[in-house]
């Protein structure tokens, strides 16, 4: 039985496990539900390349510890809560210079020019400030997006969470999880060859 | 006659589809919510818990329900944006009669004045014709309550025979099938036992798309280490991370299962005592496979050899194991012999009865299990029993308090009620929350049909393409404006919750049966207060039946998060999982295996039309559109057919990504523009089927239905493919 509410003291997290994910937008749709957003979806889900696949990605905040996105922000317009969720740039404040768009490693924020305002994943702080999960964890079909307590993942999914990064030299510490097969290096193409993916519809005799 | 009033291009004009693209009053118009409602989403057979929020009698956004233990607060894109349906401007709200000369092409009338025009068309076709010229076509959408009533409805105020329901376009096949092998119609298990399995087999079900909760089952599956199958025509969203991917050309299932079984005989993965104690005819499913190789397999069904080794091993050798199934392997002429074959993978292994073990139909529509068990069906009367059988037809005569001579017999099929009007056999038609010019096959030969009527009438809530044709249109209810149970595709009665009344002059779709009935000088048999009461009745009508909901009430139903049914008895716990113990339904208690031969489809390639078209679905939409077409979100996701085609296929006939392309079948054509991708066989194209006029996949499939459970062959027709004129992007 899922949690339904969690308390301060329940340290929940977001997990994002893209491996999962089926393209079914729910996450999309429900994000624009969320009360605060008033429409807006502020989820990104990517489709990789459909000619090849069905592989689709979807990706909220990552809420760095150290956001670079505030970081390049000449206006100081992003700012973070106390429980580290990232926010949208100010609206005052923000210039729509698109630093914060060009600079994010995750590639999160995005200009919106119907709002002259950088818009992007808040976490659903009414919600999670709330116990609740967010909204596109709540709804996600296949829980690819996926909130609740490690203790709670540990016992009941595959994989390893990770909040660390490098991109470069930069290392980046975030506040959203991924799922990684094992720690160490990733091989981006492991489980891909060798099975019937590399031909599906036994083309090559 | 029930032609077009006006053009079509005015018709959608003034009723739509339009666009709700917000709640009422905007985004921004922080409405005090008045109450939220627990009920269920209306769209799928997964019938996943939501709460709806109401503000002023309108619903303006929903909430999960987390505690709902089926779906813990997931939803799917139809499901988040379900609540849009409502506050709709296409919304009908008051009864209307067809007038070429009213703006719009229909005139509104009183309810008076809309039902008096029913019922004396419905006394005079049957004064003319006979009784059978009056039919009525149903929809699965309804709750049990209404499906109970409109089956007793149709037999008792209508007194016909031709009373069928769109699950025939659904369902059906796996329905017969599972009463044939099995003595029941229902899943046999609860979904909680798909995370118990080994080894997950999706045979023909898009799961991603049209059951997207079913995926976080198999994962909690997959996550304790169990191996995932999935056999399909497409690399669908879900075969991309499976362990073994069948790619089976349309309409060859049951050589593959047939394969597989010889496999587990050859090789001996058979649980013998199981086959011993608890079936008979093994021998006879024995010799259907004998020359079953994987050899004369792969050339049938273009799966490797190789790969059906695999599937048999996993399967065979696994100590637990479910397989799911769903249209894929269901809407063909041989529907019933694919779900035969698949059953026959289960009773040889011995997975049945137990935890993580089972061979399940995903039901379809949103309440495709309920509705096909209490006399929706052509052939049926309420707890799934048989009209023919004079037995069933007494205790159901006692129940509803008249002669068992007064019940008419078993009518026609849906597709087949289509052939007799266009044959004009049948007269007149009412049929509610049923599009069939979009959801049968071959749409020309469906309008052809609509238009020979000498009188139409339909009850929905929105103008549908078939409702267009009527003559008198009966505003009705949408789902969360009236109350009543459903009944998931797990089996699973629950309970549908009212949030808001109906608009306007629309009324609940029982009452304006219950008038009708009176009008007709039947009322004595259609008293009811509330649908509780006509949930009490269904109850006791079902009583001893298959399905039986004796002990099933409203209070438990709500306290119990549902109620699984055989409830056989007040204060019966339910039955979540069906077969515990070896024991099956049939009297013998014993399960039936059954001799597939293999045989093909309907209609085979040639040079004129040399490459299978197969239709579907796809996530944003449901079924025939009516509802998932006029919500913004939804349509801006998937807004028309694409015509999914392989690079190679496609490079062959000079096609690129973008281009129009112009698929044609014996029946039609259609133009459309094609999707290039990987996903899909070289041999076979893909279009889905939610959309209308020359939008509808139905212009090209064929009429051929299944000989035990009349469903029509959607998954299998002939085309070509060629680029349309001026059709390069």
């Amino acid at each position: 039985m899922t949690t339904t509410r969690y308390g301060v003291d329940d340290r929940p997290v977001f997990v994002i496990d893209q491996s999962r994910c089926i393209g079914c937008e729910a996450c999309v749709q429900a994000c624009a539900e969320c009360g605060t957003h008033r429409g807006q979806s502020l989820i990104h889900l990517e489709r990789i390349d459909r000619v090849v696949s069905t592989q689709t990605a979807p990706m909220v905040c990552m809420h760095c510890e150290d956001p670079t996105c505030a970081q390049v922000c000449p206006a100081d317009a992003i700012k973070q809560t106390e429980e580290g969720i990232v926010q949208s740039a100010l609206k005052p404040r923000c210039i729509g210079c698109s630093n914060c768009v060009l600079a994010c490693p995750f590639g999160v924020p995005k200009y919106v020019a119907d709002f002259d305002q950088m818009m992007k994943c808040d976490m659903c702080t009414d919600r999670t400030s709330e116990g609740y999960a967010p909204m596109c964890a709540s709804v996600c079909p296949s829980e690819a997006l996926w909130y609740g307590t490690p203790e709670e993942f540990a016992a009941t999914r595959r994989g390893t969470i990770v909040d660390n990064w490098l991109f470069g030299r930069q290392s980046v510490h975030t506040k959203v999880f991924a799922v990684v097969d094992d720690l160490g290096p990733i091989d981006a193409l492991d489980g891909m060859t060798g099975t019937w993916l590399d031909d599906p519809f036994a083309l090559e005799g | 006659m029930a032609r077009l009033p006006i053009s079509e291009e005015e018709l959608i004009e003034r009723f739509g589809p339009h666009l709700n693209e917000a709640p009422p009053g905007g985004w921004n118009a922080d409405l005090d919510i008045d109450k939220v409602v627990e009920t269920h989403c209306c769209f799928c057979g997964q019938q996943c818990g939501i709460k709806l929020k109401v503000h002023d009698n309108e619903v303006v956004g929903f909430e999960p329900w987390y505690e709902f233990p089926f779906n813990e607060g997931k939803l799917c894109p139809k499901g988040v944006k379900r609540y849009l349906q409502g506050s709709h401007p296409d919304r009908l709200k008051h009864p209307m009669v067809r007038d070429e000369t009213a703006p719009g092409g229909f005139r509104d009338v009183t309810w008076d004045e809309a039902l008096s025009t029913v019922v004396s068309e419905i006394q005079r076709i049957q004064a003319t014709y006979g009784d059978d010229a009056f039919a009525m076509l149903s929809g699965v959408s309804l709750t049990n309550e209404k499906s109970y009533l409109i089956g007793k409805f149709a037999r008792l105020a209508l007194h016909t025979a031709n009373l069928d329901y769109n699950g025939r376009f659904c369902m059906v096949s796996a329905g017969a099938a599972n009463k044939k092998a099995l003595g029941i119609d229902r899943a046999s298990n609860p979904w909680s036992d798909i995370p118990l399995a080994d080894v997950v087999w999706v045979a023909g079900a898009n799961v991603a798309e049209t059951f997207p909760i079913t995926t976080s089952y198999i994962w909690r599956a997959r996550d304790r280490g169990a191996r995932l199958i999935v056999q399909d025509p497409r690399v669908v969203p879900l075969a991309r991370t499976a362990d073994l991917f069948l790619p089976v050309r349309p309409g060859t299932d049951s050589a593959l299962f047939g394969a597989v079984l010889h496999l587990l005989i050859r090789n001996d993965w058979l649980d013998r005592t199981f086959i011993d104690a608890h079936t008979v005819d093994f021998d006879q499913a024995m010799a259907a496979v004998a020359e079953m190789t994987p050899a004369w397999a792969e050339a049938i069904t273009g799966a490797p050899a190789a790969r059906i080794e695999e599937a048999a091993e996993l399967w065979g050798t696994s100590a637990t194991g479910m397989l799911l199934h769903a249209r894929g392997i269901e809407q063909h002429t041989k529907g019933v012999d694919n779900v035969l074959a698949a059953i026959n993978l289960g009773l040889a292994t011995g997975k049945f009865g137990k935890p993580g073990c089972g061979v399940t139909t995903i039901t379809g529509q949103g309440n495709g299990q309920g509705g096909r068990e209490h006399g929706h069906k052509c052939d049926q009367l309420p707890g799934n029993r048989d009209i023919t059988n004079p037995d069933d037809r007494r205790f159901v005569a006692d129940v509803w308090q008249v002669d068992e001579a007064d019940i008419p017999g078993k009518g026609l099929p849906a597709e087949e009620i289509i052939e007799a009007i266009h044959d004009g056999t049948i007269k007149g038609l009412l049929s509610i929350c049923f599009n069939p010019l979009v959801s049968a096959p071959d749409t020309q030969f469906t309008k052809e049909a609509l238009e020979k009527l000498e009188f139409y009438s339909a009850i929905d809530f929105f103008l549908s393409e078939s409702a267009e044709h009527a003559d008198v249109v009966l505003p009705g209810s949408l789902h969360e404006e009236d109350e009543g149970t459903a009944t998931s595709g797990e089996g699973r009665i629950i309970k549908i919750n009212q949030a808001v009344e109906p608009p306007g002059e629309a009324r609940r779709d029982w009452e304006i049966l219950l008038d009708i009935a009176q009008r007709l000088g039947r009322g004595e048999h259609f008293r009811y207060d509330n649908t509780e009461e006509i949930f009490e009745e269904l109850c006791r009508a079902s009583s001893g039946g298959r399905a039986d909901y004796t002990g099933a009430t409203w209070q438990r139903i709500e306290d119990e998060y549902g109620l699984f049914w055989p409830v056989p008895s007040v204060g019966h716990p339910g039955t979540p999982r069906l077969y515990e113990g070896g024991v099956f339904n049939h009297p013998d208690g014993r399960a039936r295996f059954h001799g597939v031969p293999y045989r093909p489809s309907a209609e085979s390639v040639d040079d004129d039309y040399p490459i299978l078209l197969t239709t579907g679905r796809v996530v944003s939409q449901y079924l025939s559109g009516t509802q998932t077409r006029r919500i913004g979100g939804l349509v801006e996701q998937y807004p028309e057919p694409l015509c999914e085609i392989h690079p190679i296929l496609a490079d062959r006939l000079g096609i690129a990504n973008g281009d129009l392309v112009t698929v044609r079948s014996r029946r039609g054509e259609m133009t459309l523009p094609a999707a290039v991708v990987k996903t899909i066989r070289p041999d076979t194209v893909f279009i889905p089927y939610h959309w209308p006029g020359d939008k509808a996949a139905n212009q090209l499939t064929i009429r051929a239905v299944d000989p035990i459970a009349h469903m029509p062959e959607f998954k299998v027709a002939a085309v070509s493919v060629r680029r349309a004129e001026g059709g390069a992007k």
